[in-house]
């Protein structure tokens, strides 16, 4: 996982590269709720582009972060879906409170 | 004949539901299925581990075992525990329904593997444990000899 800081835009942005599993995402909670409680974003852009793998752990991860950005101020934001994690978003009924997205490329262009 | 079995048993560690994605996926994979297909049986199987990790055994380590069988074209697996079971499991099957949403668990776990898969079955005994059998049909394609003639 890589997080950038972009400050004028008050976005966090993070590339997820591992595979999001029960194993995985207790370690990605704890990293994206420090990065939140520090920066306060308005914006918390998860970018799925390396994601090969994710199961029903993924939904409550973010259903998590979705709350922690929320007591801040801030909103979640998906980018880069693939169908297939996209299926298990549909399912869940989580796209009701976030929203996925159009890659466009500025946001990751001027990171910091 | 495809035909074919496997079995494999490890401990209740998170890190295993990786483990025990790639024993399924490798061996599922001698019936050539699609991208699309192997993706689904690998996400119904890290559904079951987990829940045997996380809810069978909350505060106990314990064994897991992964059974594979191919039957033609079809996948059968079976993952089963000693855990403390599941007390009404009509209920567990509902969408949202988790014991555990301390957790961050969305109870989407039953109603992935059922969507995923052809069959879902879930036996369970108080104080005994689980097993979860399910099963998928691998489709048979036909060779398209005009793909290669554009
Ligand atoms: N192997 C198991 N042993 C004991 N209880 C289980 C097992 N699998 C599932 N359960 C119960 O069924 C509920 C629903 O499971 P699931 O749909 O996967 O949702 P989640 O895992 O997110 O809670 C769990 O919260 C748990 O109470
Ligand atoms: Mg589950």
């Amino acid at each position: 996982m890589k997080i950038s800081h972009f400050i004028e835009e008050k976005t966090l942005l993070i590339d997820i590269t591992e595979e999001i599993d029960h194993h995985a995402s207790e370690k990605i909670r704890r990293r994206v709720d420090y990065e939140i409680q520090r920066f306060m974003p308005k914006k918390v852009v998860f970018n799925f582009e390396m994601v090969k793998f994710m199961d029903s752990a993924g939904i409550g991860l973010l259903i998590g972060r979705y709350k922690t950005a929320k007591m801040y101020g801030g909103q979640v934001e998906l980018v880069n879906v693939s169908e297939k994690i996209k299926k298990i978003f549909e399912m869940s009924g989580i796209l009701r409170i976030m929203n996925i997205i159009e890659n466009n490329n500025e946001i990751f262009c001027k990171k910091i | 004949m495809n035909n074919n079995e496997m079995k494999v048993e490890f401990l209740s560690r998170s890190v295993n539901e990786g483990f025990a994605r790639a024993v399924v996926s490798s061996f599922v994979s001698q019936l050539d299925p699609t991208i699309e297909e192997l993706s689904d049986i690998k996400t119904a199987v890290s559904e079951a581990v987990t829940n045997s990790i996380i809810h069978a055994y909350p505060n106990v380590e314990g064994k897991i075992t992964v059974k594979g069988r191919l039957v033609e074209n079809e996948v059968e697996l079976e993952i089963s525990d000693n855990g403390v079971g599941i007390e009404n499991v009509e209920k567990a099957k509902e969408p949202l329904f988790t014991t555990k949403g301390n957790l961050e668990r969305s109870g989407m776990g039953f109603a992935i593997m059922e969507n995923f898969m052809d069959e879902l079955n879930v036996e369970s005994i108080l104080g005994l444990g689980t097993k979860i059998t399910m099963k998928k049909k691998i489709k048979k394609y036909a060779f398209d000899n005009n793909k290669f003639c554009k």
